[in-house]
């Protein structure tokens, strides 16, 4: 190092006089724009060192805040999803809260509908054992409920009332063994008893093999168990064996269709009659009729009266325009037209003026206001 | 020239630098800058000489040494802009710190007691002056100067004439050896 200093030492004194006179001349000498030029040369010396610089802490700050950005919207990211899974338990609970209106909906509905007594309960709790097929529900003895009441919903049976207690009841579904209804079918009248099997469907025993019976019928109670009353809708057949003496019969329960969450109790029952089958379960296609034959114009609808209902109205307009009244002008108060006329037969020439007429003159007056409504 | 003959050369040249007493050194540039400053107040044609670079140029070949040189050359140069009030400061104290460096360089490898010797460098180094001395002008002060080459080259003669003669007064200045 101080051999290198000793061999370049005439040059960097040259240098560094040379560089301090330049500098004392910057000091004096202004520029076009009156900056001294020391500014100038130290302005334009230092700015790509600050560019530089400031790349470089940009560059290194840039890092960092997107570091701590990123970190902030890994923190939002994991507030947010709290947050959507905060609003889906309320969704959900929303929609399980609409659901519920609907049932609730639905079972006044029915209940103002069903002529039994009915008193509506809530499902709150549900037996202990994995195939307990017993529920508890808000209402017991002290709302009325009896042990051996019927339990239903809009859509079908659920149950039996087991034990009734001050503010409780035990609710015995049909989907137990020891559970046990008479049943009727809707379209071939056959008569059963309904009996849980701790599955989800239910059987009907004691129907002679003899007797027809479909797939898809549904059965309605018989009102013989003097629990529920007659005509409660239970469920629709989905499997029909033959065997001997008893047909094996399996029935997929409608009353839990919508859940099991408010059910009515039926206080005092009143039997119903069994609903008439219907022939056909959906909408039929019906095309367009075939064109009219050649040279032969399309007759409109209601060109010829079909009905009575058809010619009277015909009759009526008829007589309307014989003499001359307008349905729908007439004024209250004012007379109506004469219905009574006779008016000539389809075909006849119209009489000549002042010829006779078998009925009442014909008001000259502005038409009546007609108090039959049967073309308006 | 090989770094055996450059040392060589620089060598026995060192064996003939020339010493002077210090007054010598302080009133012979005084002088010269004075009758740069004040002659042509009287005598306009005069102010084509430029005293002071003939001084610098002298005493950077007779030192022999570019750091002396250099510094002769700028003092000699910034005491000829403080008072040359015109310009900054720093404006001859640049081309004459290059001049006193440059002819010290020159000193210590060629033989500068010859007149002809002195007559050329003192030519091309007033040349060299004029010129350094107008890039500044532009680059630093910005002012759109022209260079007269033809003027300056003629400038250049008479100077260099009036260097020798002043160069053979100054020899008799130098402290014995």
């Amino acid at each position: 190092m101080e051999t290198l200093l000793n061999r370049y030492r005439n040059i960097t004194v040259l240098l560094l006089v040379i560089f301090a006179q330049l500098v004392l001349v910057a000091m004096q000498v202004r520029n076009a724009q009156d900056v001294r030029l020391v500014r100038v040369w130290a302005v334009t010396a230092i700015t790509p060192l600050a560019r530089v610089l400031e790349t470089g802490r940009s560059a290194v700050a840039g890092f960092f805040q997107n570091y701590v950005t990123m970190h902030d919207a890994r923190e939002g990211n994991r507030r947010l999803q709290a947050e959507v899974d905060k609003l889906k338990m309320e969704n959900q609970f929303l929609k399980s809260e609409v659901s519920m209106a609907d049932r609730a909906k639905a079972l006044v509905a029915f209940q103002a509908r069903t002529p039994s007594k009915t008193i509506a309960a809530r499902v709150i709790a549900a037996g202990a054992g994995a195939n307990a097929n017993v529920v508890f529900v808000d209402r017991g003895s002290g709302s009325g409920v009896e042990r051996g009441m019927a339990v239903v919903t809009p859509d079908g049976i659920v149950g039996e009332v087991l034990a009734s207690y001050p503010t409780a009841s035990e609710v015995l579904l049909i989907t137990d063994p020891e559970f046990a209804a008479g049943v009727i079918s809707q379209k071939h009248r056959v008569v059963g008893t309904l009996k849980g099997q701790n599955q989800e469907m239910c059987r009907v025993d004691y129907v002679p093999s003899e007797e027809k019976l479909d797939v898809g019928e549904w059965f309605y109670t018989s009102g013989e168990d003097r629990i529920f009353p007659k005509g409660f809708p239970v469920g629709v057949v989905r499997v029909v064996r033959k065997s001997s003496p008893y047909q094996e019969i399996l029935v997929q329960p409608s009353g839990f269709q919508r859940g099991l969450e408010a059910v009515l109790i039926v206080l005092s029952g009143v039997h119903q009659a069994i609903p008439e089958a219907q022939a056909g379960t959906g909408p039929v296609y019906l095309g367009t009729p075939p064109p009219p034959p050649p040279g032969q114009a399309p007759q409109p609808a209601g060109a010829s009266p079909e009905t009575d209902a058809d010619k009277l109205v015909q009759k009526y307009r008829e007589i309307g325009a014989a003499e001359n009244h307008t349905y729908g002008e007439g004024t209250p108060g004012s007379k109506p037209p004469d219905f009574n006329i006779k008016l000539p037969p389809a075909g006849a020439p119209p009489p000549a003026a002042g010829a006779k007429q078998t009925g009442p003159a014909t008001p000259a007056a502005p038409p009546a206001h007609p108090q039959q409504p049967h073309d308006q | 020239m090989t770094e055996y003959s450059d040392r060589f050369l620089i060598g026995s040249q060192r064996e003939q630098v020339s010493r002077f007493r210090a007054r010598v050194l302080l009133l012979v540039p005084l002088a010269a800058i004075l009758f740069w400053v004040y002659v042509p107040r009287f005598f306009e044609f005069l102010g084509y000489l430029e005293l002071p670079l003939l001084v610098t140029i002298y005493f950077a070949l007779m030192r022999r040494s570019q750091i002396a040189g250099l510094f002769i050359g700028a003092c000699i140069g910034l005491a000829q802009d403080s008072l040359f009030s015109k310009q900054p400061i720093g404006m001859y104290g640049i081309v004459k710190t290059l001049v006193g460096y440059f002819a010290a360089s020159v000193g210590l490898r060629i033989d500068v007691e010859h007149a002809a010797i002195r007559f050329l460098l003192t030519y091309f180094f007033y040349f060299f002056h004029q010129l350094m001395y107008w890039v500044l002008v532009r680059g630093l002060l910005g002012r759109p100067d022209s260079f007269e080459i033809q003027r300056t080259l003629v400038l250049g003669v008479l100077n260099a004439v009036v260097g020798v003669t002043l160069f053979h007064f100054l020899d008799k200045l130098r402290a014995p050896a």
